[in-house]
């Protein structure tokens, strides 16, 4: 291990822990006339109850924000792009996940997870910091630190940096928007960005932009937490990135059709 | 003689199609021909969950004795009351008795004013209240009010009630869910759009691109995108989740009621919702609203009204033709709406109407339009005589400004209601402004920006710039329909107000929130946040001037006073306990504080309030004594402490005497 790997998982034990903030704080009760009839006891307990229950309850939410089935030229691609949190409003727990399932060679080709403490920071946005491990190709572990949020004209954005064990610095940004056709039939659009400061031959990935993705989705939300969707969805490599995977015998660019279900608890 | 067992118990004699019903939330159909004035004066409630019928479907109801709506409890001004409420829930339960001015330790709420009732036991509330009129009781503890623990109160006059009327009804409005209450919250904390179907779509792009031209539209589009706001944000539940209720009846259900053409009938309608504001009316009828929030007021003709959740309106309508007339009691949002029939017949069902067109908000509801400000006539007031910027502004210190000089209720001849412009020179006194040169703010039309000094962050998604009195529009969506709408404004005290003294002091609340991550606050503070509740000195008159940096209207209502609603009135404001602050509004009320003790000030949309939207307000007493059920019960000399009560000088009309749990004292209530 790495001292500055080691250096790495402190800071992100440490962002983790900065978290529980929902303790109540000792003092003096902002109110407490009651407390002269019915007791000083029976009142702090009611009274700590009703704020808390006021104010400062935590949530928990899973989603599969993409969970489809891709069906390209020449093989299928089964992918989970899940997230799940919990916490109050301003510190949350994050976890996101994405996997890449080959079922035509029963193979799990890509597998991360990523485990973010996650602070509003603004009416909009949060900033994340956490770690991201990967199991698939190759298990990496990295230092992750985004933010994510609602841009003005209500573009949804996802952007963080990853610092590896070995010390490669990528970054990866997403943006979605919503477009109502109806109340219940939605065209999303979707891109994704994946930068690189250097380049990581176990990888297959070259420096500077590394590639592109961009979909289309038209879901219908039976529900607004269950949605089936078709879509197309376009990716493609660049430079050195497209390089290796010429070399490996693959397409640099490629085009999908997509069919799936977000929903979400 | 009237059996009153029939009246509050759970006599199945009547059970009308839908659920288990009192009889005053019974439809003509089943018997229900008007209520028979009656008073009690001990009330023995249950609580418990229940199954129920509502619009067809089986649900699990928590409420009162076994109905949905609860029981009429109806008693005489200043009588002595004796309320048991039993908790037979597993949870802990609770009764707030809205707008009644009860002793702060009788005003229900768990953790401000009594520590609540366990499961099991039963607490005792004892009051005399000095007020007559329509109100209701709820449950306060957790999410019970939306899941059917709320009932009507009427107390009947000591004297003569100036209103005369033939018969009368009570219409408690409500929104029902199948849903559990703690996942709806849970869905709004996840994705507050969740109920909200009535966003714009692309068609809607397309019809404004017509109307107004591609380039309008666009702009419109990307100015609401750019603040990533939705001008279609008017409920956050909605009917897609909503059936909503006229006395526990859908629409489908038809609550009936009866009138003989002619007849003069009073409708005492109470919104008991957990989240809709309704429009209310019955076309073809005009309406004589006599009494809001319970006090009489000055009649007033109308056609509509808006009604926030909590509030309570009385009027008289006399129909002269037989027939069914629609009450319709819709959504403010158009997602959905209750319908009940007046008929001259038991059992009618009048024709329904088509809901009304969804309404878009404005940049007015941002606080932000400042051209309608220009047009306004200031010229009844002189503005430049209350320029700030000659004043040092030293936080809360009036020093050498009269106040009394300022009390413009007093110029306010032609009732046109001025009070969001003259008293807009006062805003700053709330903030710690020392050596801010107000002169720059001055809008060159006697508006001012609004200064903003509170909490922000991700809880405060927007603070409204130019805040405008909106107390003569007659509420969101109702701008432009083609009949009569009560307006604030039009509103008169029939009596003339108890204390006509100007404000001594003045608070500036700030109505915060965050709709997109559904945080909702007053001045950007959460409930769970509060350091020290809002003090008040008893005796003194403070003014409350509460500004909407929120897209949404907010019932306001703060327990224990009723305040004075600073709308140009002159001594006859009318006085609330519950009142709609608009988006982009500022609202004045005076407060006497006369009631020591704390209590809860929020928001009535549950949701919100259960999101932080919430304080309190502590009355301190002047002696340093605060108040206690031996020390101070001026009404009856009850001595609460002693573990006995005289019963004896009550008959217990309404209660089967076999009553499980009669003769309770306080220390059953209290926990040990």
């Amino acid at each position: 291990m790495t001292n500055r790997f080691r250096r790495t998982l402190c800071l992100g034990a440490a962002s983790l822990l900065v978290m529980p903030a929902a303790i109540a704080e000792e003092g003096d009760a902002p109110w407490s006339m009651a407390d002269e009839v019915f007791g000083e006891e029976a009142m702090r307990h009611s009274r700590d109850h009703l704020r808390h229950s006021h104010g400062s309850m935590n949530t928990f939410y899973v989603q599969a924000e993409r969970f489809e089935l891709q069906a390209f030229d020449d093989e299928d691609v089964l992918l989970l792009d899940g997230n799940a949190w919990y916490g109050g409003d301003i510190n949350k727990l994050w976890l996101k996940t994405e996997l890449e399932y080959l079922p035509d060679e029963s193979d799990l080709e890509e597998a991360e997870v990523q485990l973010l403490w996650s602070r509003a920071v603004s009416p909009y946005f949060d900033i994340q910091t956490g770690i991201r491990q990967d199991f698939e190709p190759r298990g990496r572990t990295h230092f992750v630190a985004g933010f994510q949020g609602l841009a003005p004209y209500l573009f949804e954005l996802d952007g963080a940096a990853f610092v590896s064990t070995d010390g490669d610095l990528t970054a990866r940004v997403e943006s979605e928007y919503e477009l109502l056709l109806t109340q219940r039939l939605i065209l999303q659009p979707r891109a994704e960005l994946e930068l690189s400061a250097q380049e990581i031959p176990e990888l297959e990935t070259g420096s500077g932009v590394t590639s592109l993705s961009a979909g289309l989705r038209l879901r219908y939300e039976i529900k607004r937490e269950f949605a089936p969707y078709v879509g197309v969805e376009w990716q493609k490599a660049f430079g050195d990135t497209a390089d290796f995977a010429k070399a490996a015998g693959e397409e640099s660019e490629a085009v999908a059709f997509v069919i799936g279900v977000r929903a979400w608890h | 003689m009237f059996n009153r067992r029939h009246f509050l118990g759970m006599s199945g004699a009547a059970i009308g199609a839908t659920s288990l019903l009192p009889a005053w939330a019974r439809s003509a159909a089943h018997g229900n021909l008007g209520l028979p004035t009656l008073t009690g004066t001990e009330f023995n409630l249950d609580i418990s969950q229940f199954p129920v019928r509502i619009d067809g479907r089986s649900g699990i109801a928590t409420g009162v004795n076994g109905t949905l709506p609860a029981p009429l409890i109806r008693f005489r001004e200043g009588d002595d009351i004796t309320i048991n409420v039993k908790n037979n829930l597993k949870a802990d339960t609770s009764i707030h008795w809205h707008g009644l001015l009860v002793p702060f330790y009788m005003d229900g709420v768990p953790g401000v004013s009594f520590p609540g009732i366990r499961p099991g036991e039963t607490f005792q509330y004892k009051f005399a209240v000095p007020q007559s009129g329509t109100y209701w009781y709820h449950s306060h503890s957790g999410l019970q009010e939306q899941v059917g623990h709320y009932g009507p109160i009427i107390i009947d006059p000591a004297g003569a009630d100036p209103v005369a009327y033939d018969r009368e009804y009570v219409l408690v409005l409500s929104d029902w869910s199948f849903e559990n209450p703690h996942r709806i919250f849970a869905k709004l904390k996840k994705s507050s759009e969740s109920y909200n179907f009535n966003q714009r779509t692309l068609g809607d792009f397309a019809d404004d691109a017509a109307r107004e031209g591609f380039g309008t539209a666009l702009e419109d589009r990307a100015m609401w995108g750019q603040m990533r706001m939705s001008p279609r944000d008017l409920a956050d539940v909605t009917g897609a989740t909503y059936t909503y209720l006229i006395n526990g009846h859908s629409t489908l259900d038809n609550w009936n009621a009866l009138f003989e053409p002619g007849e003069r009938v009073r409708l005492r309608i109470i919104n008991a919702s957990a989240m809709s504001i309704f429009n209310f009316r019955i076309p073809g009828l005009p309406m004589s609203v006599v009494a809001s929030d319970g006090l009489n007021v000055r009649p007033v003709e109308t056609d509509e009204f808006q009604i926030g959740v909590a509030e309570t309106y009385d009027v008289v309508v006399q129909p002269e033709r037989a027939g069914a007339y629609a009450m319709v009691a819709e959504s403010i949002d158009r997602s959905g709406q209750a319908v009940a029939t007046l008929g001259s017949q038991p059992g009618l069902r009048a024709e329904a109407p088509q809901i009304r067109a969804v309404p878009t908000l404005t940049m007015k509801d941002m606080a932000m339009d400042h051209g309608s400000m220009s047009g306004m006539d200031h010229d009844a007031h002189d503005m430049k005589a209350m320029d700030h910027s000659q004043h040092d502004m030293g936080g809360m210190d009036h020093g050498d400004h009269d106040m009394k000089a300022m009390d413009h209720s007093g110029h306010d001849t032609d009732g046109k209601d001025h009070s969001g412009h003259d008293m807009g020179g006062m805003d700053h006194s709330g903030h710690d402004m020392d050596g801010m040169d107000h002169s720059q703010h001055d809008m060159g039309d006697g508006s001012e920006m609004q200064m903003h000094a509170h909490k922000t962050g991700p809880g405060v998604a927007n603070t409204a710039m130019m805040p405008v009195s909106r107390l003569d529009e007659p509420g969101i969506g109702l701008d432009d329909v083609n009949h009569r709408v009560l307006t604030y404004s039009q509103l008169r005290s029939l009596d003339m107000n108890p204390d006509m003294r100007a404000p001594d002091r003045e608070l500036q609340i700030h109505l915060t929130s965050n709709m997109h991550r559904y945080m909702w606050s007053f001045n950007g503070v959460k409930f769970s946040e509060v350091k020290e509740s809002i003090r008040l000195q008893e005796g003194e008159r403070v003014r409350f001037n509460l500004v909407n940096d929120t897209m949404m209207p907010h019932p306001i209502h703060l327990h224990g006073m009723f305040f004075d609603l600073v709308n140009g009135g002159g001594h006859h404001k009318p006085r609330k306990h519950t009142v709609i602050v608009k988006p982009g509004e500022k609202v004045a009320f005076d407060v006497t504080a006369e009631h020591v003790g704390d209590w809860a000030f929020h928001c009535h949309l549950l949701y919100h309030m259960h999101a932080g939207m919430m304080n309190v307000v502590s009355v301190m007493p002047k002696d340093g004594n605060v108040p206690t059920p031996t020390s101070h019960d001026p009404h009856a000399g009850h001595d609460m402490s002693s573990g006995k009560m005289d019963h004896s000088g009550h008959e217990g009309h309404d209660m089967p005497k076999d009553d499980p749990h009669a003769g309770h004292d306080m220390s059953k209530g209290e926990h040990h």
